[in-house]
């Protein structure tokens, strides 16, 4: 068994904190892991990507391209941006919840229609699973916890080889304690809902 | 999260933390580092673990430092761990090459982390080489396992052959994590030495240097045996093909490639000529897989040459291989009609959409933002040249600012600025970080004061070594193992080298640093301008930032995107027609509050 997840979004989503966590329970289910992280400058508000690759028998930290098993969008421009990691076989859990470059939020340039970057993938995809994290960390309480229910989301696509309780686990062991609660509702949120999705 | 100081157990580790872990599983008592990325964790770790593990750490004021102090614990009879990234190696290459002459009395190794595909570097330069020219040992690891379990080989070896050892790493090495199993922590290796003297090799006067040379090169066909006999060179698998490869490119290898006999190599200066050759010997075609440069390949020509071996050698030299960019999976493909290479995916088409770029920016609030809109406005149509350095304000050159014509290296733009000043009629403004200030700026300063060159340089001292991860400098003092310094005052340094105009702005205050600036510009002479303010993300990061914010007051705004044009802060966000902030972004610094010609902006408690 060999499974590799691509983690894409902005420097401040939480991407990092993503993949320790998709990491950690994959090594605690007994897999061996192997990841690359973007440090340093691409941290400054940039495009973000993380690889996580879990398995029998995994030793690189790079993925080929194209071959994702699961490409997480944290961000709609940078999933689309970032098709190319996957397939048309590859699952795609896609938050439909923007954060604009500086030149958009200044006015200086736009950013696509949420439908046009949606149908991008759909087009060369049908395993495409959206959600509005943002929206529903408001709902759990707090913008922040957007990357629990992402997490939580990626609980329940289809095929993914780690238990909901364990993803569950790890996260709120890697959070701070005073937000637990927080990010529990937001991760549960977030399973239900892509449950509701199939 | 990881705990580097537990007894055993297998845990989830960056490289780096994999490194850190090393050094205490090496009984490294001593180390040193100017921060660089793909290194810099290994000092924000030391930072935090040093003390209790036992060991002396410190931020040098640059590599060349961190290499000589390192050295002197090392003659000393106390294992020590230099360490930065490939480009500092340059800085450091002076004690470098002579320290080999001398050698050392306890391990000594001193760390490179190369950055192929530049992920956050000015160039690709294989540090490989730099053993060769050196005459020191070099090991390479290819993952976060490696990275800790071969530093304490590379001690032992450092210490039978009483020479430093070159530990060279690369990007995804350093920023892979991976599950890595822990071994024991060394504790008898002493914290103290005693510097025995020995002028004949310690001194390197020429008269003993070149007999300091004649040992050099028997310890190094010392090390060629150790070599041969090392278990960080391994032969793994069977085929008639063999693959020799070292580093990161190895995981490669063996993730996509299949039936090949592969020569992996961890002991890499000097190569075991003899197991190579035996390697090659019947093969019926040999691929040297490596990235940057032809640093094995060439040796492995050089040893089928003096072998009499006639063999196809697939690499870089024939074109299989490229010598650009950094290796992954996808370059496998490139031996597919040489040897079985896993079947490449096939990846969804790209969009053929514009989508607007996201490259990284400058902080909102970032007080680089002010001092570059009040210089722009300072110079006006005066033509100029912007000299710049090695730091968070490189980004600089992203418009609107533009204030980054010319980027070579650490205290590069101050030297620069010098000769432009002599070379041109345009003004030389060189801007220079705090760091980078005490790395390599007081020195290309005094040249221009002693040349008399007419420049100004503008020092963002944002109290932090910033875009590495926030370390401690100079000009801050330092508050860890337990010990406490003040800080070096910029402005007292420059003062005390002769600098005639020197003046300390606030750069949130942009309209004030617009005269002082003017003031500058005009100076006959060398003008310092200290543009004081410390990086938000280090207040945020210590929980000393004050809770403000902006609010644009709509009636008073006459949209004329002043603030937009000039500060350009992301927390500023134009919808429809209006300017108004985003209060998750803005920290309430006031830069857009003071260039709005209306004063319709303004800052809340």
């Amino acid at each position: 068994m060999k499974y590799s997840v691509q983690i894409v979004g902005v420097g401040g989503q939480g991407v990092l904190l993503a993949s320790m966590v998709l990491g950690t329970a994959a090594m605690r289910a007994g897999y061996k892991v192997r990841m690359s992280e973007v440090h340093g400058m691409a941290q400054r508000g940039g495009s973000v990507l993380s690889t996580l690759r879990f398995g029998d028998d995994v030793v690189s930290p790079l993925e080929a391209t194209g071959g994702a098993d699961l490409i997480m969008g944290f961000e709609p421009m940078e999933t689309v941006r970032s098709m190319k990691l996957g397939s048309r076989d590859t699952a795609v859990l896609m938050n439909l919840d923007p954060v604009y470059p500086g030149n958009v939020a200044a006015g200086f340039d736009t950013y696509p229609g949420i439908d046009v970057l949606l149908n991008e993938i759909k087009s060369r995809n049908d395993h495409v699973v959206t959600v509005e994290a943002t929206e529903i960390a408001l709902k759990a309480g707090k913008a922040v916890a957007a990357n629990a229910v992402m997490i939580g989301a990626v609980a329940a696509m289809k095929g993914f080889p780690l238990g909901r309780d364990l993803l569950k686990e790890v996260l709120l062991e890697t959070v701070p304690p005073k937000s637990t609660d927080l990010n529990s509702k937001a991760f549960d949120m977030g399973y239900e809902a892509v449950s509701k999705h199939d | 999260m990881a705990d580097l100081l537990s007894e055993s157990g297998k845990q989830l580790l960056l490289g780096n933390e994999a490194i850190t872990r090393g050094l205490f599983e090496a009984g490294v008592r001593f180390a040193s580092t100017y921060p660089g990325t793909p290194s810099s964790e290994v000092g924000n770790l030391l930072e935090e673990y040093s003390e209790r593990a036992g060991m002396y750490f410190e931020f040098s004021s640059n590599e060349k430092t961190a290499v000589e102090v390192a050295a002197a614990a090392a003659s000393s009879g106390v294992r020590s761990f230099a360490f930065m990234k490939h480009v500092g190696l340059n800085v450091a290459a002076d004690p470098l090459m002579t320290l080999a002459y001398s050698g050392v009395r306890a391990g000594m190794v001193i760390m490179s982390a190369d950055d192929p595909s530049a992920h956050s570097s000015q160039n690709e330069q294989d540090n490989r080489y730099y053993s060769t020219l050196a005459l020191i040992p070099m090991v390479e690891p290819s993952d976060p396992q490696e990275a800790k379990d071969f530093l304490r080989e590379a001690y032992a070896i450092s210490e039978k052959l009483g020479l430093p050892l070159l530990y060279r790493t690369t990007t995804r090495v350093n920023h892979a994590r991976a599950d890595v199993v822990l071994g024991s922590i060394m504790t008898d290796t002493p914290l103290k030495g005693h510097f025995e003297k020995d002028d004949r090799h310690f001194v390197n006067i020429p008269a003993f240097a070149v007999h300091n040379r004649v040992r050099l090169l028997e310890r190094m066909k010392q090390a060629a045996e150790l070599s041969e006999a090392s278990p960080l060179n391994r032969i793994e698998g069977e085929g008639d093909i063999g693959v020799i490869t070292s580093g990161v490119s190895y995981c490669y290898v063996k993730e996509c490639v299949s039936g090949v006999s592969i020569l992996k190599l961890g002991f890499t200066n000097p190569l075991p000529e003899k197991k190579i050759a035996d390697f090659i010997r019947g093969r019926k075609a040999v691929v040297v897989v490596e990235e940057l440069e032809p640093f094995l390949e060439d040796q492995v020509l050089r040893i089928c040459a003096q072998n009499g071996i006639s063999v196809h050698v697939y690499g870089k030299r024939d074109g299989t291989l490229p010598r650009e960019w950094e290796f992954s999976p996808d370059t496998m493909q490139r031996l597919k009609d040489i040897v079985t290479v896993y079947p490449a995916p096939v990846p969804m088409k790209g969009t053929e959409l514009t989508l607007p770029g996201r490259p990284p920016s400058l902080c909102a609030g970032c007080p680089h933002r002010g001092i570059y809109a009040a210089t722009k406005r300072a110079v006006g149509k005066t033509p100029v040249v912007y000299c710049s350095d090695i730091g968070c304000y490189t980004l600089g050159v992203q418009p609107p600012f533009g204030t980054a014509d010319f980027i070579i290296c650490m205290g590069g733009g101050a030297g620069a600025a010098g000769g432009f000043a002599q070379a041109t009629d345009q003004k030389a403004i060189a801007f220079i970080g705090d760091s980078t200030f005490f790395h390599a700026g007081v020195q290309p300063l005094t040249s221009a004061l002693f040349n008399r060159h007419n420049i100004v340089m503008v020092i963002l001292d944002n109290r932090t070594t910033a875009m590495t991860g926030h370390q401690p400098n100079p000009g801050t003092g330092r508050h860890f193992g337990g010990i406490d310094t003040d800080s070096v005052d910029i402005e007292s340094v420059v003062k005390g080298i002769g600098v005639g105009f020197v003046r300390t702005v606030d750069p949130y205050d942009v309209l004030s640093c617009v005269k002082v600036m003017r003031e500058a510009i005009e100076y006959d002479g060398v003008a310092v301008v200290i543009s004081k303010c410390p990086c938000p993300l280090l207040l945020k990061k210590e929980r000393t930032l004050a809770k403000k914010v902006c609010y644009v007051d709509q009636d008073k705004c006459v949209r004329c995107y002043t603030c937009l044009r000039t500060i350009a802060c992301p927390a500023l966000i134009k919808k429809d027609e209006r300017v108004e902030v985003d209060p998750s972004q803005c920290i309430g610094c006031g830069m857009c509050a003071n260039v709005c010609p209306k004063k319709s902006i303004e800052v809340r408690q």
